[in-house]
């Protein structure tokens, strides 16, 4: 319980986000292009955040469907920012000593002509430590 | 020498609880002038106030100090007192040692150590006080309503009854506001129109209230009682008192491409136009902005129809002066733009309406004549969305919407999705929302049959966007409860727009002196106990000028309000306040400084001849201040640059000499 207080805490900080404010519109899930595929919705992602149920997003693979295309932030009423959240949660992993979502290794297969170049490098950046 | 009197009071234990109030009267006891200082649990009681009476009779006190809450909440009560004692009410001075001083202290020692210095200025004060007498100003027997919505007729309808004349100023060619475009009304659901248009023509019909439709209020000044008001009644291109209304000059009009604002442009009317049939007053006017005989010269077909011969298109704005002896502003409300709401496709697709688009919709009146069709093509729409909270209760960091709950959206999406089902039971009706909120007699029990009776589909989610797509709206939404994101190819889709105060409200307040929230709502005097009165003296509200409000709620603010104004134009005379500025002719030397800072108009300049000391005259310009038209703000005083002007019981000297006590 101690680590999931502190790690609330860590990501309330690192997002900026206050997820009190949020009044369980679910204007995010509803406006969410990647709904389906997630395991935990975004409306859902802001209620854990605030209950510190932490470890269930930690773990989810919801977290690399998010298309952080910010429509969630552009239509929340509350300028809760869900994304950010999301954000938030996918540094809390990666700072984890050694989980990181992406080695150096997995790059090279990654490589196809339709890739663009930058897209790699801001992946390596996102999910690496 | 004064002889004070110092009270401390305990406000039971508000103030006691951080103050020593023994330590407080112990030390008050020796300020230069006080002879009596004492401490009581509540001296506002009757048995704290007749020992305030005793002392003065028994110590013959000239002053009184009263240690006690603000002055707002008492001042008024110990001024009573000391009258009835036989004292000068302005012989009194409160100093605030609760919400300035225990209510913000934890500790005993600073409470107290401040309360001793706020009783210190007060009785400073008191020593230089002088006995002050309110003079009388006459109260003019009439009152002003602007806006002719439901609040406005209601409250002019109340006054009347009593006996008193009001006018209605009306921006719009007629009054009926808001209420006039409604279908049926919640939770009874009788038609708007049925019970709306018998108080309209009992407004025409009263011979207390004069219409002045088409026109604003340019100019306000004065006072309670005395204000003087500059009327403009727009030109309407058509006379009056002549125009019978027949419609004639409606159909031969050849310019019929006018989007017609009472429809929300949802179908047109002519460059002449009577906005609807039971307008009052009937008579029709012509728009400038399309008439081809006002923008050119070329037509003038009206004119050559009217067999009243009402045409006239050379008539020009008119301003008229009225003095009233109280305003009531009904200024009302509009739904906010939905063009910031850019996920709802609003802008693009005519069958994205706004509820009060849809009361047109299914009004007998409207453009479908009651059909409920879409604007696109006409057809039955088969399945119809309703998002509730569009741009209410929103973010204040948010980009776009209001903060505050609309508070009408609940009930009328509820009557609207009841009425859709029970007209047309093939139509699937969904209702996005929040939260629903219906607190009110017979209203939670009127949304529970929506569900129950009528098998509208609810839904606890938001509407994330709509497009689109052939003849069909995608529906992208939340249904929370299923944890589930849902489409839906809607046909219709009804947006419950937040509502915000009308324009004209900001520019009216500035001219009324009167204050407003940061929603440029106006505010009540206070917001449990005088809710229907503004701060500024003489200026009442009604309706959803205050804040967002249905129908019967603005009907009995509407009665509230024009009981405090016939309370008002029942008296003969005002007593005024005495505390207003003055000049000493000695010193004055005519600047004007003064006058350009007087926010009320209150300072003239008049020439006067003074002796000089060689016996020989000079005329000067001295300042002269009305004291029935100053507020006693003290600018003035602020700004004069000799120290010629002075307020009456907040001297510079009194003032001074409390900064004086406390610093010493």
């Amino acid at each position: 319980m101690e680590t999931n207080k502190y790690l609330q805490e860590e990501i309330v900080r690192i997002s900026g986000v206050n997820p009190r404010k949020c009044m369980r519109c679910g204007k995010c899930s509803a406006t969410c292009p990647a709904y389906d595929e997630m395991e935990y919705h975004p409306h859902q992602f802001v209620n854990m955040v605030e209950n510190g149920d932490i470890e269930p997003l930690l773990n989810s693979k919801s977290l690399y469907k998010c298309l952080s295309c910010f429509a969630c932030i552009d239509r929340c009423p509350r300028s809760v920012q869900p994304a950010k959240l999301v954000e938030a949660v996918r540094l809390a992993v990666i700072r984890q000593q050694g989980a990181n979502h992406m080695t150096a290794n997995d790059v090279p297969a990654m490589i196809d002509e339709d890739t663009p170049q930058q897209l790699l490098v801001s992946a390596f950046r996102k999910y690496t430590k | 020498m004064q002889r004070i009197g110092v009270f401390v009071c305990w406000c039971g234990s508000n103030i006691a609880g951080t103050v020593d109030v023994k330590a407080v009267a112990e030390a008050l006891k020796n300020e230069p002038g006080v002879v009596f200082s004492t401490d009581y649990q509540y001296m506002c009681s009757q048995a704290g106030q007749d020992m305030i009476k005793e002392a003065v009779k028994e110590h013959n006190l000239t002053g009184i100090v009263v240690c006690s809450c603000s002055p707002r909440m008492h001042e008024a009560t110990f001024r009573k007192t000391a009258a009835a004692a036989g004292l000068n009410p302005y012989m009194v001075e409160i100093a605030n040692i609760r919400e300035q001083c225990s209510w913000v202290h934890k500790d005993m020692m600073t409470g107290t150590e401040k309360a001793v210095i706020l009783g210190k200025a007060a009785v400073a004060k008191v020593n230089l006080n002088t006995p002050l007498t309110p003079g009388e100003s006459p109260v003019t027997k009439r009152a002003l309503v602007i806006g002719g919505g439901i609040a406005g007729i209601q409250t002019a309808l109340d006054i009347a009854d009593a006996g008193f004349p009001v006018d209605i100023v009306e921006k719009k060619p007629t009054i009926g506001g808001k209420m006039a475009q409604l279908d049926k009304t919640f939770p009874t659901l009788d038609c708007a129109a049925c019970i709306l248009t018998p108080k309209m023509v009992d407004v025409a019909q009263n011979e207390n209230i004069r219409i002045f439709s088409y026109s604003e209020v340019t100019e306000v000044s004065g006072f309670v009682g005395n204000f003087d008001v500059t009327i403009k009644k727009k030109a309407r291109y058509v006379k009056e008192d002549v125009c019978t209304g027949c419609g004639a000059c409606l159909e031969k009009c050849p310019m019929k491409k006018v989007p017609n604002e009472f429809n929300l442009g949802m179908d047109n009317r002519s460059a002449i136009y009577i906005p609807f049939a039971q307008a009052v007053p009937k008579v029709a006017t012509i728009d400038p902005n399309a008439c081809n005989m006002l923008k050119n010269g070329k037509c003038g077909v009206c004119a050559k129809v009217c067999a009243a011969g009402a045409i006239d298109y050379t008539q020009k704005d008119e301003f008229i002066q009225e003095k009233y002896g109280a305003i009531v502003v009904a200024t009302g409300f509009n739904p906010i733009s939905m063009d910031k709401f850019d996920e709802f496709a609003y802008s693009q697709s005519k069958d994205v309406i706004t509820s009060l688009e849809f009361e047109r919709l299914t009004n007998a009146a409207g453009p479908s004549a009651g059909k409920l069709l879409r604007p696109s093509d006409g057809k039955h729409p088969h399945t119809i969305v309703f998002v509730q909270c569009v741009g209410s209760r929103c973010d204040a960091c948010a980009e776009k919407g209001k903060e505050y709950c609309s508070k009408i959206c609940c009930m009328y999406t509820a009557k609207h999705a009841m009425l859709t089902r029970d007209k047309y039971p093939d139509t699937e009706v969904y209702v996005f929302y929040i939260d629903v909120r219906t607190p009110g007699k017979n209203f939670d029990e009127f949304y529970r049959r929506a569900v129950e009776e009528y098998g509208v589909k609810y839904i606890k989610g938001m509407v994330g966007k709509v497009t689109p797509e052939g003849d069909k709206l995608k529906v992208q939404a939340s249904d929370l409860i299923a944890n589930k994101q849902l489409h839906i190819d809607a046909d219709l889709v009804v947006l419950a727009a937040a509502i915000e105060p009308d324009q004209s409200a900001r520019p009216l307040a500035t001219m009324l002196t009167a204050s407003m929230d940061t929603n440029d709502f106006f505010t009540e005097a206070h917001p449990k106990l005088r809710p229907v009165e503004s701060p500024t003296a003489g200026v009442f509200l009604s309706g959803a000028c205050q804040g967002p409000k249905d129908i019967p709620e603005t009907v009995s603010q509407a009665g509230a309000a024009a009981s405090k104004v016939i309370g008002l134009l029942a008296k003969d005379k005002l007593t005024g306040n005495p505390c207003v500025a003055g000049s000493n002719e000695l010193m004055c030397n005519g600047c004007s400084s003064c006058a350009n800072v007087c926010p009320y108009g209150a300072i003239s300049y008049e020439e006067k001849e003074f002796r000089m000391p060689d016996r020989t005259t000079k005329v000067r310009r001295v300042a002269v201040v009305n004291p029935a038209v100053c507020q006693g703000c003290g600018a003035c005083t602020v700004a004069c640059p000799s120290g010629a002007m002075d307020l009456k019981g907040f001297a510079n000297s009194q003032i001074m000499a409390e900064v004086d006590a406390i610093c010493k």
